[in-house]
C-alpha cells in the first residue's frame, strides 16, 4: 500500500529568503498585512449569496415578531427560550444538545464532501472579513491603491480615508453587537432604551465586547484567527481523504509555468498553462500560493479558482488550472462525472444516513413534544404524618412548567397504592411560560398499606388539552 | 488569617508561583533568541519518520505580545489581591468584605420593596399578592425544614395552617414567635399525678376531653388528678396560650396520639424548642413571614 502524501508546505516567508541560510530565522516574526486584490467569479458570487443569505438571518431575525413577542428571543434572566412557536426551558436542553451534534455532523460530512466549505463561504470570521474588506475596497481603493496609501506618508487625505474607514467598520462592528444583544433582550425594548441611553450596564458591555471581537477580528486579525486561534481549522484535515474535494492546481497541466505573450499553444513553447501571473496568490485572503499545494492555511474559499479562470479566458486556454479536484482525480486523470460518482462512497453515506436519523428524531421529539413538564420533589420536613380521620399523609412539591403561553389549568391526581388520594387542591392553575412550584398531600387510609417505602405515581394531566404526563414518586409509610 | 500552620507553606508557594512566571519569561526570552536554520524549502531540518520534516511557521508577534501581557497581568493580580501564600496584597481585598460588601447592596436595593409593606396593617400585608411571594420564599428557605412545604408541620412541628396556637395566632403574637423563638417545656409529671395507674387513668381522661375512644371509668378516675394538669393547661385542658401550654380538648395532636403517646408525654415530659430568627431575617422580613403564615388560617374571603 502506497504511503499517503499530503504535501504540507508552509509559504516560504520573506525574512527567511533575505535572511539566507547561514543565518537563520527567528521562532517569531510580525505577522504580514495582506493586501487581497478583489476578484469576480463563479465561486465570488457564491460567497456573495452566503453572506447575504447569512447576514440577512442573523440582522433581521430579531425584528421579527410572534404574535405578541420577538419571533426568536433567549430571555436568560427568566431562563425561557422563544423560537418561533416554541416555549423552551433550561430542561429542554436536550434540544440543542442534539441541534449541536447535527451541525457537528453536518459539518463532517460537507468537509468529507468538499473540505473547508464552512470556513470559505459560511465561518461568521469569513463573512465578516469580507464584509469589511469589501468597505476597505470602497473607501481606499483595489490592492494596489491599498499597498500604495499604507506605503504613504501620512497626508490629509489618508488621513480621511482611514478614519471614514474605521468609522463605517465601527458602526458595522457596533450594529453587530446590538443585534447580537438583540437575541436575549428584546430588541425593539433595547433599542428605545438606546435611544433614551438608558441601556442597562451588562447589555451596553456586551455590545461593546462583541462590536469589538467583530471590529478587531474582521479588520485586523483576519485570517490569523484561522491560523492561530481556530481548533477547527486545525483539526478538519483529518476528515479528509483522496476523495475529498479541495481547491487543488493541476501541476501536470500548469508547468513549467512561464509568462509568456498571448497566442502561440504553450505545447510549442515547452510550457504548461501556467503563466506565473501571480493572481491566484493576490487574491488569496489567507495569502498563500495554492501551487504548492494543500496548505493548513487554505480556507477552501476557491476565490484563486475564479481569478485563474479569467487569466485562462484571457490567455483562450481551457479554464480550471486550479479546480475543485480529488486527490484520486488528480493522479488519476479522473473526470468530471468519475469524481462525482466517488462522493457516494461509504464515509459519506454513513454521515447522511447518521444525520437523517437525528435530524427526523429532532423533528419528531419537537412534533410529540408534551406542551408542560412536572418535577416531583419530595417534602424534606416529613416523612409521613397522622391526620384527622387516621389517614396517613405524605406532602410534595410539584413543579409544574407550562411550556405554551396561555395560562393552563393542571389536574392533579395520583395512582399505584390502594386508596392513594390527593387530599390537596385537586386542580391548580399555571400563567402562560411560567413554573409554579405547588405542594401537593397524598393521603392513606391508615393500617392497610405495610410500612416501608412505595412507589407512586403522579398524573398530571392538562384540562382541556388532554396531554398528560406521568411522575414517580416515593410514598412512606412509617413503622 | 492564615490556614498554614508554618511560613514554610507560604513561603513555597509564593516561591513557587514567581519562579514559574520567571521561567515563563525566561522561556520566552531564551526563544525569541533562537534562530534556526532556514533551508530553501523554510524547513528547520528536523526529520522524523523517514519523511516528514519541520516547518518553520514563526509564531506572529502579536501572539507574543499575548504572552507578555498574561506575565504583567499575573504578577499585578499578585501584587494586588492576596494570592502569593499569605501575602495580602495591595488592596486588602478579602471575600468575606466583598460578600459583606454585596449584602449591605442588596439590602439596599430590596428595602424600598421592604419600605411599602412597613406601614400596613399585617392582615393588608397577607393580601398583597407581591408580598405573598416574597413570603413564600422566605418560608420556603427558613420555616419548610420544620413545618413542611405545606406548613402543615408533623409530629413535635405545630401545624401552621390550622387555628390551633400554643402561643396566639394574632401577626404581632406571630412575629413574637418568629423574632425571639419559643421553648415549650413540659416537665415529667407522673410524680405529682400518683401511681402509674393514675397516670393512665388520667390519659384516658385526657382523651375524653376531645371525644376520643377513651375508657370513661378511668377517665372518670383520672378526672380529680387533671388538676395536677391543670395549672398549665387549664381546667377542663383548654390551654393557656400565655404559657404556651396547648389546648387538651381539640383533635389537635403535635406529640403524639392515643393513650400510650399521652403516658410517655406525662411522664418523660417535654422540651420543644423554636429557634429564633432574630439574627437571620430582619424585621421587615419577619414581618412579611408573619403576614404570610397568618393567612394560611385567615384566608381572603373569596377573593377573584
Amino acid at each position: 500500500m502506497s504511503r499517503k502524501i499530503i504535501p504540507i508546505v508552509a509559504v516560504a516567508s520573506e525574512a527567511g529568503e533575505s535572511g539566507g541560510p547561514g543565518e537563520g530565522v527567528g521562532l517569531y516574526e510580525a505577522s504580514k498585512k495582506i493586501y487581497p486584490r478583489s476578484v469576480h467569479g463563479m465561486f465570488a458570487r457564491w460567497r456573495w449569496a452566503v453572506v447575504f443569505l447569512t447576514q440577512l438571518v442573523f440582522y433581521g431575525l430579531p425584528w421579527v415578531q410572534w404574535g405578541e413577542r420577538q419571533m426568536v428571543l433567549f430571555d436568560l434572566a427568566a431562563r425561557r427560550f422563544y423560537v418561533f412557536g416554541l416555549v423552551l426551558y433550561p430542561q429542554d436542553l436536550i434540544y440543542l444538545s442534539g441541534l449541536l451534534v447535527i451541525s457537528a455532523l453536518s459539518l463532517f460530512l460537507f468537509t468529507a464532501v468538499a473540505g473547508r466549505l464552512w470556513c470559505g463561504y459560511a465561518c461568521p470570521q469569513t463573512v465578516y472579513t469580507e464584509i469589511f474588506m469589501w468597505v476597505e475596497h470602497r473607501i481606499e481603493g483595489n490592492r494596489t491603491a491599498r499597498m500604495r496609501l499604507d506605503a504613504e506618508p501620512m497626508s490629509l487625505e489618508k488621513l480621511v480615508k482611514k478614519w471614514f474607514k474605521h468609522i463605517v467598520w465601527i458602526g458595522i462592528a457596533m450594529w453587530t453587537g446590538f443585534t447580537f444583544v438583540g437575541y436575549f433582550t428584546p430588541i425593539r425594548e433595547l433599542g428605545m432604551a438606546f435611544l433614551q441611553t438608558q441601556m442597562g450596564s451588562w447589555e451596553v458591555f456586551w455590545v461593546f465586547f462583541y462590536g469589538f471581537a467583530t471590529y478587531g477580528n474582521a479588520g485586523f486579525m483576519r485570517e490569523q484567527v484561522c491560523k492561530y486561534m481556530c481548533p477547527y481549522a486545525r483539526f478538519q484535515s483529518a476528515m479528509f481523504d483522496r476523495d475529498t474535494l479541495i481547491v487543488t492546481y493541476d501541476p501536470q497541466r500548469g508547468e513549467p509555468r512561464a509568462p509568456r505573450r498571448k497566442g502561440p499553444d504553450p505545447r510549442t513553447l515547452a510550457l504548461g498553462d501556467c503563466i506565473d501571473c501571480g493572481l491566484c496568490v493576490q487574491v488569496c485572503p489567507t495569502g498563500i500560493d495554492i501551487r504548492q499545494g494543500l496548505q493548513y492555511e487554505c480556507i477552501g474559499c476557491g476565490l484563486c479558482v475564479d481569478a485563474c479562470d479569467t487569466v485562462m479566458q484571457k490567455m483562450a486556454y481551457p479554464p480550471r488550472l486550479i479546480r475543485y479536484d480529488t486527490q484520486n482525480g488528480m493522479e488519476g486523470r479522473w473526470t468530471r462525472p468519475q469524481l462525482l460518482r466517488r462522493v457516494l462512497r461509504a464515509r459519506v453515506l454513513a454521515y447522511t444516513a447518521i444525520l437523517a436519523v437525528l435530524v427526523s428524531g429532532l423533528l419528531a421529539s419537537l412534533v410529540a413534544r408534551t406542551p408542560f413538564k412536572v418535577d416531583v420533589v419530595r417534602d424534606r420536613a416529613s416523612l409521613a404524618r397522622i391526620v384527622e380521620g387516621g389517614r396517613l399523609e405524605n406532602v410534595y412539591r410539584l413543579q409544574i412548567m407550562n411550556a405554551t403561553e396561555q395560562q393552563r389549568r393542571y389536574a392533579i391526581s395520583a395512582r399505584g397504592l390502594d386508596g392513594v388520594a390527593v387530599a390537596s387542591e385537586p386542580a391548580v392553575t399555571v400563567d402562560a411560560a411560567q413554573s409554579r412550584w405547588v405542594a401537593v398531600r397524598l393521603q392513606l387510609p391508615y393500617g392497610v398499606t405495610p410500612s416501608g417505602s412505595h412507589t407512586v405515581y403522579f398524573d398530571v394531566r392538562e384540562e382541556g388539552g388532554g396531554a398528560q404526563v406521568s411522575e414517580k414518586a416515593v410514598f412512606l409509610v412509617p413503622r | 488569617m492564615s490556614d498554614f500552620i508554618s511560613h514554610f507553606w507560604s513561603d513555597y508557594v509564593a516561591v513557587l508561583s514567581l519562579l514559574s512566571i520567571a521561567g515563563c519569561v525566561l522561556l520566552l526570552w531564551l526563544t525569541a533568541r533562537k534562530r534556526v536554520a532556514a533551508d530553501a524549502d523554510n524547513t528547520t531540518g528536523h526529520v522524523w519518520d523517514e519523511d516528514l520534516r519541520e516547518a518553520n511557521n514563526p509564531l506572529p508577534l502579536w501572539w507574543v505580545g499575548l504572552f507578555v501581557l498574561t506575565i504583567a497581568f499575573g504578577l499585578a493580580y499578585l501584587a494586588i489581591f492576596p494570592g502569593l501564600g499569605s501575602f495580602k496584597g495591595q488592596s486588602d481585598w478579602t471575600s468575606r468584605a466583598e460578600y459583606d460588601t454585596e449584602v449591605a447592596r442588596a439590602t439596599r436595593e430590596l428595602a424600598p420593596v421592604y419600605d411599602r409593606y412597613a406601614t400596613l396593617p399585617a392582615e393588608e400585608v397577607a393580601r398583597d399578592p407581591q408580598a405573598r411571594a416574597i413570603g413564600e420564599r422566605l418560608f420556603m428557605n427558613n420555616c419548610a425544614q420544620c413545618h413542611g412545604s405545606d406548613a402543615r408541620g408533623s409530629k413535635g412541628f405545630p401545624n401552621l395552617t390550622d387555628k390551633d396556637w400554643l402561643h396566639g395566632g394574632a401577626p404581632d403574637k406571630i412575629v413574637e414567635t418568629i423574632t425571639k423563638g419559643r421553648v415549650g417545656t413540659m416537665p415529667p409529671m407522673a410524680a405529682a399525678v400518683g401511681t402509674p395507674d393514675d397516670v393512665k387513668n388520667v390519659a384516658n381522661y385526657v382523651l375524653s376531653l376531645s371525644g376520643e375512644p377513651h375508657d370513661s371509668l378511668r377517665a372518670g378516675l383520672g378526672k380529680p388528678k387533671f388538676t395536677a394538669c391543670a395549672a398549665c393547661h387549664g381546667i377542663g385542658g383548654v390551654g393557656n396560650e400565655a404559657l404556651g401550654a396547648p389546648r387538651l380538648n381539640d383533635k389537635i395532636w403535635l406529640h403524639g396520639y392515643g393513650e400510650a403517646a399521652i403516658v410517655q408525654m406525662i411522664n418523660e415530659g417535654k422540651h420543644n424548642v423554636m429557634p429564633a430568627q432574630e439574627g437571620r431575617l430582619t424585621e421587615a422580613q419577619i414581618k412579611l413571614l408573619a403576614s404570610y403564615v397568618w393567612a394560611f388560617s385567615n384566608p381572603p374571603a373569596a377573593t377573584p
